[in-house]
């Protein structure tokens, strides 16, 4: 019973959602059901956020190894919650939207929160840097290929690209850097995006049948399949 | 940014930086090469610091270079400098603080050119969080360096509209059904930009400026195939090739990253030379763009060179 | 005779003129020109000598949009003729609706040069008939009133017959070769590297006393991929109860972390070692991207695993992720259907899975015939793109070399088939 009731239903709704692309008048199921499902996951963010309290109340008071961490993220945690929930320093007061200009929630938001955001993504300008040095090397014919390629997009994504091939006559301009890196992400790069999109969206057919037919029931815990 | 205020006579302190940081980088690279001559592999923290450097040198001292726009940027420019004064034309910021740096060059230079030209800018965004980087902006550009512009008259903001595509299917036909005011409150019946307007039908030109979903492909998809008004777009480095099948039919010119964003302001300070004193974030930030590519470029000879040499030694051995 | 008073009685005929001037003559001018009021909506009515009138709009057709549930009407018409000059004096367009038979009530304005209208708000069961109007600046022009319509219902959307057809060979191919493998059929599938490299993964983190880090990505369970990751997770996890290598699964939602969890236990209950699971293996972190990132990334640093999968949708931060397992020396093995990130993903991961071989991962792994035939399935779906794609190129090439009909109208056809309205 505690497979079989999520099987029918995944069935069931699965089934539904595939008629009503074909059938107008349940068309407006699709929606319907997303919101069910934002409503689904809005309660299980109690379940989300009531394990991150957990397990840091637990790393406290038993003083585990890097305890001091989950004070701050305890901290954090409650007085985020606080400032939105009780809207302090909002020149609106208790009736006024949480992210109204002077609240706390949005100088945090402001002064805070948006510079980690930005540092976390600047991170990826030096990850770049040590992926590309391991990464490209001209071990075979495909790797060879894709450090050529790889080359004339960073040198064509520069102004020396255009000063390196300023020289070539309008008549040969898609020999320029720039033009031929514009010609690598147009062309071959394109055609390999879009392969391997057809094989996600064939994946995504067998993927979602296996699961709608029961065949495939990993995900509900059940090892029998 | 140290500038000519500190300088010793004939030479600036930021020309002394320039070169000192270019000599850094190019010493170190260099001594790099040679230990790569040995086989020995660089260790990562290494090409961290080149990178930091590489990218804050610039910064701290500025290093430009001079930008050419490429054909798919400068149809873009074409386009808002031919159209002729007072046409209508729409920027959507559909972008967040993350993808900001990227875009925002791009959309405070097509915000001052078409200011420049005299054309008429509606201003919206379909993401919550672009709202604040739209206010902004219409702070910093329109306001800051265009007092004389009225709202409501030269430009509007009508703010962010939740809805995702289902707001461009409304707008589409009718602008009025979806933002009845502007983000103030005023009543779009009571502004004279748009007296004429209904629907984007009525726009003379569409900017879309952002790289997440929804984006670009939706006003292609929404509005720019349905009503044939010319489209231009602005999006983030890693989107933009996924929107070259739409240049150039559906999309007259596309703005590509930082590099887009230099382009165009190459060419807008090209055209109008007193925008350069009002910055050019883009051409700036191309600096650092350039030195940590040229940095990237360096590392990956040295570790091929490192690979051939280990190679060449194993089969020796 | 003496003569009466100077004053007569009127005649008749003068009496009936006196009557219409004074008071029928008013009330016909009041009833066509009084001051301050519209005889249509909208419109100032002034004498007739200084009316501008357009010509009205012509071919003023009302059909029932094809294949919806009787939700909208589409109208379109000529615009008018005043309309189309330089200087025109149309100003705009007003579209009437009657519901049945009722008072014409207006729906919209449109500009100048409108010639179609979607109506939205009509119901089924009633019937509607429109006019539209040409506005000039002081005066309406209606057109003819259109006949009756009602909005229909359809039951199937014949424009996607096409998809329907395509959704059903596909569909039939998979369910086909389910059946195939359940006969007893042997079915080649190609090795995934990625795939072979799990077994051998899960052991070096077993001989290092190490553990494995899980992570499915930073969507919810919503998402395809998401679902692919928590059914390799499932077969992995079996493999990992066996072992006894200890697993961390930090997550950014919380319903994949109540997913997680019952993979997990029902893993370690199949294994025999119900007591060895816990529920700190999978822990949420956060939404926020970015914050779930720096979480994962500390986590790496700290606990050091030795084997890290990256299975799942991920975005900008696939790069940080995968660059940080291989700081700390973890055999990384990764698979996303997201095209943008598999470029980081293959230059800093041991092994990549590439879109599709992410949803093939758990029948392959499995090896069970019944998930085995699903992935035969898909291959008809490829050779069938593979044939459109090839025949595709090479009538356009011919036919706009040579310009010859019967190939472009092939082109014509192909395109038609694999379009979706």
């Amino acid at each position: 019973m505690k497979r079989q009731v999520p099987l029918i239903i995944t069935f069931l709704i699965g089934m539904i959602m595939i008629f009503s692309f074909f059938i107008p008048p349940l068309e407006g199921l699709e929606q319907t059901c997303s919101l069910f499902f934002d409503v689904i996951a809005v309660f299980a963010f109690f379940l989300g956020g009531g394990n991150l309290m957990r397990i840091h109340i637990n790393k406290l008071r038993r003083r585990k190894k890097d305890w001091g961490f989950s004070i701050v993220t305890l901290g954090g945690f409650i007085i985020m919650l606080a400032a939105g929930l009780l809207k302090i320093g909002n020149p609106g007061g208790i009736a006024a939207s949480p992210t109204t200009e002077g609240a706390l929630l949005q100088e945090i938001f402001t002064y805070v929160f948006l510079p980690l955001q930005s540092t976390m993504y600047a991170l990826l300008a030096f990850f770049v840097a040590s992926a590309s040095y391991r990464a490209f090397r001209a071990k075979n014919r495909e790797a060879t290929i894709l450090l050529i390629a790889a080359f004339v997009i960073l040198l064509g994504r520069t102004p020396f690209g255009m000063m390196l091939t300023a020289w070539i006559p309008e008549s040969f301009s898609v020999l320029q850097v720039p033009n031929m890196a514009i010609w690598i992400m147009n062309s071959p790069n394109l055609a390999g995006q879009r392969a391997i999109m057809i094989g996600i969206g064939l994946g995504v057919i067998s993927m979602s049948l296996r699961l709608i037919l029961g065949i495939e029931r990993t995900y509900l815990g059940d090892e029998s399949a | 940014m140290l500038d000519t205020a500190f300088s010793i006579p004939l030479v600036a302190l930021s020309d002394i930086g320039r070169v000192i940081s270019l000599l850094v980088i190019g010493g170190g690279l260099l001594w790099i090469l040679i230990r790569s001559l040995r086989a020995k592999e660089v260790d990562r923290r290494i090409v961290f610091l080149f990178i930091f450097i590489a990218v804050a040198a610039p910064i701290l001292f500025p290093i430009t270079f001079q930008e050419r726009a490429t054909l798919i940027v400068k149809r873009v420019f074409d386009k808002v400098e031919s159209s002729p004064a007072g046409s209508k034309v729409l920027l959507a910021f559909d972008f967040d603080p993350a993808m900001a740096p990227e875009v925002q060059p791009m959309a405070d230079a097509f915000s001052r050119h078409c200011l420049e030209k005299g054309h008429k800018v509606i201003f919206m965004t379909l993401w919550a969080t672009g709202q604040a980087l739209l206010t902004q902006s219409l702070e910093r550009v329109v306001r800051g360096e265009y007092p004389d512009k009225l709202d409501g008259v030269d430009y509007i903001n009508l703010g962010f509209k939740a809805g995702n595509e289902n707001v461009l299917n409304i707008i589409v036909t009718d602008f009025r059904m979806m933002f009845p005011t502007d983000v103030n409150g005023v009543p779009l019946d009571s502004t004279s930009i748009f007296d004429d307007v209904k629907s984007c039908k009525d726009l003379d030109l569409i900017i879309a400026i952002g790289g997440g979903k929804p984006g670009v492909k939706e006003w292609v998809l929404y509005i720019g195939d349905r009503v044939n008004v010319p489209m231009a777009a602005g999006v983030a480095a890693v989107v933009a090739p996924q929107l070259y099948p739409y240049y150039p039919k559906q999309l007259l010119g596309l703005l590509g990253g930082v590099k887009g964003a230099a382009e165009y302001e190459s060419e807008l300070v090209k055209w109008y030379p007193h925008l350069k004193e009002r910055g050019t974030p883009g051409l700036r930030m191309m600096g650092p763009q350039t030195l940590a590519h040229m940095v990237v470029m360096a590392f990956i000879v040295i570790g091929n060179i490192s690979y051939f040499i280990s190679r060449r030694r194993e089969r020796i051995q | 005779m003496p003569s009466h008073p100077t004053t007569s009685r009127p005649s008749h005929p003068a009496m009936l003129l006196i009557l219409f001037t004074f008071f029928l003559l008013p009330c016909i001018v009041l009833a066509q020109t009084e001051v301050g009021q519209t005889n249509i909506e909208g419109t100032p009515i002034v004498p007739d000598s200084e009316q501008i009138v357009a010509a009205p709009v012509t071919s003023l057709i009302a059909a029932d949009h094809k294949y919806d549930d009787g939700e909208m009407i589409e109208l379109s018409w000529v615009p008018s003729i005043d309309d189309q000059l330089v200087d025109g004096k149309v100003i705009g367009y007003k579209v009437y609706r009657l519901e049945d038979d009722g008072e014409p009530q207006m729906i919209t304005e449109l500009a100048p040069g409108s010639n179609a209208y979607n109506d939205q708000s009509v119901e089924r069961g009633k019937l509607y008939s429109y006019f539209v109007s040409a506005l000039s600046s002081n005066a309406e022009t209606p057109s003819v009133r259109t006949a009756p319509i009602e909005p229909q219902r359809e039951w199937l959307n014949y424009e996607l017959l096409n998809v329907l057809i395509m959704a059903l060979v596909l569909g039939g191919a998979v369910i086909y070769f389910i059946e195939t493998a359940r006969r007893g059929k042997k079915l080649f599938v190609r090795k995934i590297a990625g795939l072979e490299a799990v077994d051998e993964a899960i052991g070096r983190a077993t001989e290092m006393g190490r553990p494995i880090l899980f992570i499915p990505g930073i969507l919810d369970m919503d998402d395809v991929q998401t679902l692919a990751a928590l059914t390799i997770l499932g077969r992995i996890a079996r493999i990992i109860a066996d072992y006894d290598t200890k697993i961390f699964m930090p997550v950014s939602r919380s319903l994949v972390m109540t997913a997680g969890r019952e993979t997990i236990k029902a893993s370690y209950q199949a294994a025999g070692r119900p007591d060895a699971y816990s529920d700190d293996m999978v822990t949420y972190i956060t939404d926020e991207q970015f914050g779930y990132v720096a979480a994962v990334d500390g986590i790496m640093v700290r606990e050091r695993p030795a084997t890290v999968f990256l299975l799942g949708a991920f975005f900008a931060e696939s790069l940080i992720l995968a660059e940080t397992g291989n700081s700390v020396g973890a055999i990384q093995i990764a698979g996303t259907a997201r095209p943008a990130q598999l470029p980081f993903f293959i230059a800093a991961c041991d092994f990549t899975l590439i879109g599709e071989e992410l949803f093939a991962a758990s029948a392959y792994l499995s090896g069970e015939p019944k998930q085995m035939g699903s992935l035969k399935g898909q291959d008809v779906g490829k050779a069938i793109a593979m044939a459109a794609i090839l025949i595709g190129i090479l009538t356009v090439t011919i036919g706009d070399s040579w310009d010859v009909e019967w190939i472009q109208n092939i082109t014509t056809g192909l395109t038609e088939i694999f379009s979706t309205k």
